[in-house]
């Protein structure tokens, strides 16, 4: 049944990912093709229609082998993580799908985490980063945590502090760091206000509350910009200082892209 | 090479038996259970592992290597039963293969020692401490066991010791832990949950405890043969039917109309995964399994 649910786009760029599917169209970390179908056919309307992403930079994704793709989380609902994968997926040629680093406590969420098994996206823990990193596989992650998601509107764009960890992983993994801007996303659900109480029932790191009060992100324009990729010397056993520089200078990368973003879309604006 | 196997009245512990015989070496066992029809030349020891008899085998027949697979695994021993035999049993033949001149022992474990938690790693290396303790509690004898077995690498350095964490067999025998989930026309799930199980084929675990010997491995191994598949898959491709249920009713039905009984701490065991990473094995043995998941899940179906 879900088969027919799959476009004929999503489906030919299926057969041309490279994860080695077997004769059920799973791959050694439970992935399932099927799963995948149905999600990137529901994903590339959101990603067109919904939002209708931009995408600026695609020519900097690396066609094959390990990358760490980083970048600036939007405050609220992350939509952000799920346009990044849609870009890989939709714009690169071959496509290419990402592994995100997912917050614990959707393991424990029926259904969700069953979702979030299939598709790839796994506990956000750096045995699974470095796993997937060996096995050449693009992986997702957003330095700023669930910090980021906590942003409010009047925080917008604004980049809290960076973790190292992804750094670490680079280097040991001796992998490239994609930085990537992703703008639209905080007027797309401007969040004003955190609903603890309701959060913490639901076991959630927040509970986003748009003047609107319903938490769900309107159809507004995104844009989403790489950058080149980011190679770094080390094997990732540095001094702390040594590993908080390399992270300053993606950070201030990924503020230049999302300035440059921004940018771009107050001239289309004027323009219009 | 003179080998005993401890066990040996187990289904793989069977063939493990007849893979060592065929190759030419001397086996001898010991079990409380019979094998009526073990071939000629494996001689069977009638005894409990922890008793005197079994020491005496040790002591006439000096083994050079034992393979200890004297462990219960089920549940309907009770949890004292299973601390003697499991504890007890694997202290006491890991004496006798000290004190009375084994030059290598081989423990069978398993995979399950290392915990289905949410926020655990998918793949768990060797190096992972085992969570079972704490998410499964019934499974703290066999944690004990193993992490006892572990303990002959530094207490014994003289005796070659491998620690196996072996995945669920599946196979025609229709044995084991996963067999008897799967025995049914129907099995539980916790709706909203799929996990990932890994196992491999009973052909293909006799191999690598075989293998496990002849390299004489020293150390602890994850053991496993093809990829893991999600528990509904499983399911379908062993023609079973599954049956997704609320986590909070569950427990009421298991053991019932049909269901497989599972200890409460088990559930989780249907809402996480336990995946292991056997990749030191394969390169240590050159091991890879002739069964692939779906051969396994087929052979399993129609046997």
């Amino acid at each position: 049944m879900w088969q027919r649910l799959i476009d004929d786009e999503v489906r030919a760029r299926l057969e041309r990912l490279d994860v080695p599917f077997n004769r059920y169209g799973l791959d050694p970390y439970g992935i399932s093709k099927d799963h995948l179908g149905v999600f990137y056919t529901a994903l590339g309307h959101v990603y067109r229609r919904y939002f209708s992403v931009r995408t600026v930079g695609i020519e900097h994704v690396p066609l094959t082998g390990r990358a760490l793709v980083v970048g600036n989380h939007s405050g609220g609902l992350p939509v952000d993580a799920s346009m990044v994968i849609a870009s890989l997926f939709f714009e690169c040629e071959p496509p290419r799908h990402a592994h995100g680093m997912v917050e614990k406590f959707a393991q424990n969420l029926p259904f969700l985490s069953s979702w979030f098994s299939r598709l790839g996206q796994l506990t956000g823990l750096p045995e699974h980063a470095v796993r997937f990193l060996e096995d050449d596989r693009m992986v997702m992650v957003f330095p700023e945590g669930a910090r980021g998601t906590g942003k409010l509107y009047r925080d917008r764009y604004k980049l809290v502090r960076f973790g190292t960890g992804f750094m670490r992983i680079a280097l040991q993994t001796g992998s490239p760091v994609l930085p990537f801007a992703f703008v639209g996303g905080e007027e797309a659900l401007p969040t004003i206000y955190h609903a603890k109480t309701l959060a913490r029932m639901l076991g959630t790191p927040y509970f986003p509350v748009p003047p609107y009060l319903v938490p769900v992100p309107r159809p507004f324009p995104c844009d989403l910009w790489y950058g080149p990729p980011m190679t770094f010397e080390g094997d990732g056993t540095e001094p702390d200082e040594v590993i908080e520089g390399y992270v300053d200078q993606v950070r201030v990368v990924v503020a230049d892209l999302i300035e440059r973003g921004r940018a771009a879309r107050r001239q289309r604006r004027a323009r219009e | 090479m003179k080998v005993l196997i401890t066990g040996i009245g187990g289904g793989l512990a069977r063939q493990v038996a007849m893979r060592i015989h065929e190759a030419g070496h001397t086996v001898l066992g010991v079990d409380r259970r019979p094998w009526p029809d073990a071939p000629t030349g494996i001689e069977i020891f009638n005894t409990d592992v922890r008793k005197r008899p079994a020491e005496d085998v040790f002591r006439s027949h000096r083994p050079e290597a034992v393979v200890h697979m004297a462990t219960v695994t089920h549940f309907t021993a009770r949890r004292e039963e299973r601390y003697r035999i499991n504890l007890g049993g694997t202290r006491a033949v890991l004496d006798h293969c000290h004190n009375y001149g084994a030059q290598h022992v081989v423990f069978v474990g398993r995979h399950t020692i290392y915990g289905a938690a949410g926020d655990a790693p998918l793949y768990r290396t060797e190096a992972e401490p085992p969570l079972a303790g704490t998410t499964f509690p019934d499974l703290a004898d066999l944690v004990a066991a193993d992490l006892y077995a572990g303990s002959a690498l530094w207490r014994f350095p003289d005796l070659r010791t491998a620690v196996l964490r072996l995945v669920y067999t599946l196979g025609p025998s229709h044995r084991g832990t996963l067999a008897n989930f799967l025995a049914g026309p129907r099995v539980p799930m916790v709706m909203g949950f799929d996990p990932l199980y890994h196992f491999m084929h009973e052909h293909d675990a006799a191999d690598a405890i075989v293998l496990a010997l002849k390299h004489r491995l020293n150390g602890v191994f994850n053991v496993a043969g093809p990829p893991p598949v999600p528990l509904s898959t499983l399911i379908e491709a062993t023609g079973r039917k599954a049956l997704p249920l609320p986590e909070f009713i569950l427990p009421r039905f298991l053991g019932r109309f049909g269901l497989p009984f599972l200890p409460r701490g088990s559930l989780n065991h249907l809402k996480y995964p336990v995946v292991v990473d056997a990749r030191p094995f394969a390169a240590a043995t050159a091991f890879t399994p002739a069964f692939d998941e779906v051969r396994v899940m087929d052979g399993f179906r129609w046997s």
